[in-house]
């Protein structure tokens, strides 16, 4: 882990060190965490300190950015993402009892991480599969029509496949 | 392009400069139309609406504070709508303001109460969300209490634009926006240089200082104590606008009566132990040109620029002077050399600093500071807490006879005095290292290129065949300015002066909040203290430090020679990295005070 992180900051730092002959530096500042995010899963103060160091931002602008956007996690997240469809179609067909079990089976609410590390939590905005009603999507992979019931197995079937 | 353009506001034609915003170009014909997040030395927020004005043309009110005039434009100020909608402005924002004016700190110096008052809000129509955040008192100087604050930016702005440090920032959205530190880190752990700008920016009290004003209180009513004030220079050029003065009067004698009435036993003056600073940092900067040691020396008088420079400069800390600050020389005085003399045990002695300053509140808990385990201070208190405490015991400042300081911690030469204005500590020890370093006088005392409100001063001084460089910087933001020069070229300057706040103590974080016809950090304003006390040294008959006679009698009779065994032990300190590292951002954006056009 340590070891994998090593190489992870030295991938951030490069990608920081190409953008430094650019005009503007600082407003790569977006695009630095989102790269960030891609290479950590989330945004850690370690990695804000990393950021603020090499690019010469104070880091409570760099805090300010990274509160403002939700987009920006500041907590790990878990190795499977889940998503729950809350869109128009989704919602009428009862997306919201799917949501219900979910967060009732995993312990967790919104935006969270079950304990283990598996799973994280999301809300989704249509995911363009109304015709599939109501969806779920886990990692990039959608199921659709799910119920209350089968809701659970799909995390199972899914946490055990990958 | 012209040299005026005609503009007409309310029906009246008016002849300005171009290149103005509205509320610039209303400012000039005497129209002060409300404001709040705006401030002539910051950059424009244009966040809180309240100087909206009605321009001919315009679907909607614009605010004034941002939009540029044009010639020909027919502007409103005073129309039924727009005081209609001022009103609802500043309503919303009471709405989620708390409603505890009369238990707040700043109830009668409000800028959100006088801006309620002056809008006319006599009732409220709405019932808004209150914030329900936990205050952050961890730090020794300064208090954050998010739960007061209307995101007008201020403090944000002058952290960042006027003193490079850039502490606070907006974090989260929408509602639940918050001023904070990154990380939401407790106010103790950040690079907070605890100067107290930000309390004297802020409309309300979401920053003040820590307030010690009940444990001076007990302290006073401790029969077994020994009582002991001193009293900061600048403290006695600005506490009379807090009792209504005009600014400018200096009440040295009326506040050391104060104190005294109050219940102080005895009450010395900073001044004094500044005349001993300056004989230990002349020494030193002699003693490191005759011997070829770390040049440029800088002065460590101000405790906010020390803690930023630990935190944001730590490859300068060998051209820090080791001299430690007035206020910490007479604390390490009083609980030796005047506890001897009294026969006193320096544990029954309170020892309570009055300073214009929030960031000695810092200091007078630094650990490196402790003379045998004990504090050279034992609370420090602004001017602000000052005056409090004397309206609280019903001292009447105003009126009250004057009287003397204390002897044997209480004369001063002119020098000491103007330690309180930017340029002032350098003028002083100028004074006394030329003598040292030349053995004659010094043909012309006043050094006229150090003072001022300039951000960056330079000048330079010959003393007998050396050509002495030196340069002053008052606030942070313009001493990162010169400092990043320093790096780049070591050899440009022999001496320089740093104060953390802008026009120095004058200007602290802990000075009386304006009244109603001014603004925070007002160039006028910080002039006049300046001045109380230029003159005061003006019509000083002792006007080095090295010839007040009772420096050197404590030389003689207690710490032997300046940098000395003795002297070094209490009189000298040193300094060390201290974390998380600062970044110092755009510091070429940064405004400093008074520096260019704004």
């Amino acid at each position: 882990m340590e070891k994998d992180n090593t190489a992870k900051i030295k991938e951030l730092r490069d990608y920081i060190g190409s953008i430094k002959t650019t005009e503007h530096r600082d407003s790569y500042l977006i695009a630095v965490l989102h790269k960030a995010q891609d290479l950590f899963g989330y945004v850690s103060q370690e990695v804000m300190d990393e950021i603020s160091l090499s690019m010469s931002i104070p880091t409570a602008h760099i805090w300010g950015v990274v509160t403002f956007y939700h987009y920006f996690s500041l907590l790990p997240k878990g190795k499977h993402a889940i998503s729950v469809c809350m869109g128009t179609a989704c919602y009428v067909k009862g997306a919201e009892k799917i949501l219900k079990a979910i967060k009732e089976h995993l312990k967790i609410e919104i935006g969270q991480t079950t304990t283990d590390g598996v799973f994280t939590l999301q809300e989704a905005r249509c995911l363009g599969a109304c015709g599939l009603a109501p969806v779920v999507m886990i990692d990039e992979k959608i199921y659709g029509n799910v119920t209350e019931k089968n809701a659970v197995s799909i995390l199972k079937e899914h946490s055990r496949l990958k | 392009m012209p040299e005026k353009i005609k503009i007409i506001i309310n029906d009246k034609e008016y002849e300005v400069r171009p290149n103005q915003t509205i509320m610039q170009a209303a400012d000039g014909v005497g129209f002060h139309l409300p404001r709040l997040c705006y401030h002539p030395r910051l950059s424009i927020e244009g966040a809180c609406r309240v100087c909206i004005v009605e321009v001919e043309g315009m679907r909607n009110f614009v605010a004034s504070c941002a939009y540029p005039i044009h010639d020909g434009m027919k502007i409103r100020t005073n129309t039924d709508e727009l005081r209609r909608a001022r009103r609802d402005i500043v309503e919303l924002i009471l709405d989620n303001h708390p409603t505890d004016c009369h238990t707040c700190v700043r109830d009668g110096n409000c800028e959100l109460q006088r801006l309620a008052y002056a809008m006319g809000i006599r009732k409220r129509h709405f019932e808004g969300e209150k914030k329900n955040y936990e205050k952050d008192i961890s730090s020794t100087a300064v208090v954050r209490d998010p739960n007061k604050c209307i995101l007008c930016g201020r403090c944000v702005r002058i952290c960042s634009e006027v003193q490079a440090v850039t502490n606070l920032g907006f974090a989260h959205r929408g509602f639940k926006t918050v001023v904070m530190p990154a990380y939401n880190l407790p106010f103790s752990d950040t690079v907070c240089s605890t100067c107290g700008q930000c309390i004297n920016v802020c409309p309300t009290a979401a920053f003040i200082e820590k307030n010690y004003t009940q444990d001076v209180f007990a302290g006073l009513s401790d029969k077994n104590l020994i009582k002991i004030a001193q009293v900061a220079p600048s403290v006695r050029a600005a506490i009379g606008e807090d009792f209504g003065l005009s600014a400018g009067r200096n009440m040295e004698k009326e506040t050391a009566a104060a104190l005294r009435k109050l219940g102080f036993d005895y009450v010395f003056d900073t001044q004094f132990s500044a005349d001993l600073t300056i004989v230990e940092e002349a020494s030193e900067l002699v003693h490191r040109i005759k011997t070829k040691g770390k040049l440029p020396m800088i002065t460590s008088c101000s405790s906010a620029w020390m803690k930023y420079m630990e935190q944001f400069f730590p490859d300068l800390i060998e051209n820090i002077s080791t001299a430690k600050s007035p206020m910490s020389m007479m604390g390490a005085m009083i609980k030796t050399y005047f506890a001897e003399k009294i026969k006193a045990d320096p544990k029954n002695i309170l020892s309570v600093a009055v300073m214009c300053c929030t960031a000695k509140k810092y200091e007078a808990a630094r650990p490196e500071l402790l003379i045998d385990g004990i504090r050279g201070v034992d609370y420090m208190i602004t001017t602000r807490e000052a005056s409090w405490m004397m309206k609280s015991a019903g001292i009447d400042l105003v009126n009250i006879k004057g009287e003397e300081f204390d002897e044997p911690l209480g004369m001063s030469s002119g020098a000491g005095t103007i330690f309180g204005a930017t340029g002032g500590v350098m003028e002083a020890a100028l004074r006394t290292a030329y003598e040292l370093y030349t053995g004659k006088e010094m043909p012309d005392l006043d050094i006229k290129a150090v003072r001022g409100l300039k951000g960056i001063k330079e000048g330079s001084v010959m003393m007998g065949d050396m050509e002495l460089r030196v340069a002053v910087a008052h606030g942070l933001g313009n001493a990162a300015k010169l400092l990043q020069e320093v790096r780049k070229d070591p050899n440009k300057y022999h001496f320089i002066e740093i104060m953390g706040c802008p026009g120095g103590c004058v200007g602290g974080g802990g000075q009386p909040y304006v009244g109603l016809n001014s603004v925070p950090l007002d160039e006028n304003l910080l002039k006049k203290r300046a001045e109380a006390l230029y003159s005061s040294d003006k019509n000083k008959s002792v006007r080095k430090s090295h010839e007040n006679p009772d420096i050197k009698k404590i030389y003689k009779e207690f710490l032997g020679e300046p940098l000395g065994e003795r002297s070094y032990k209490l009189l000298h300190t040193h300094y060390k990295q201290h974390y998380p590292q600062g970044i110092i951002s755009g510091e070429e954006r940064c405004q400093g005070p008074f520096d260019g056009k704004r």
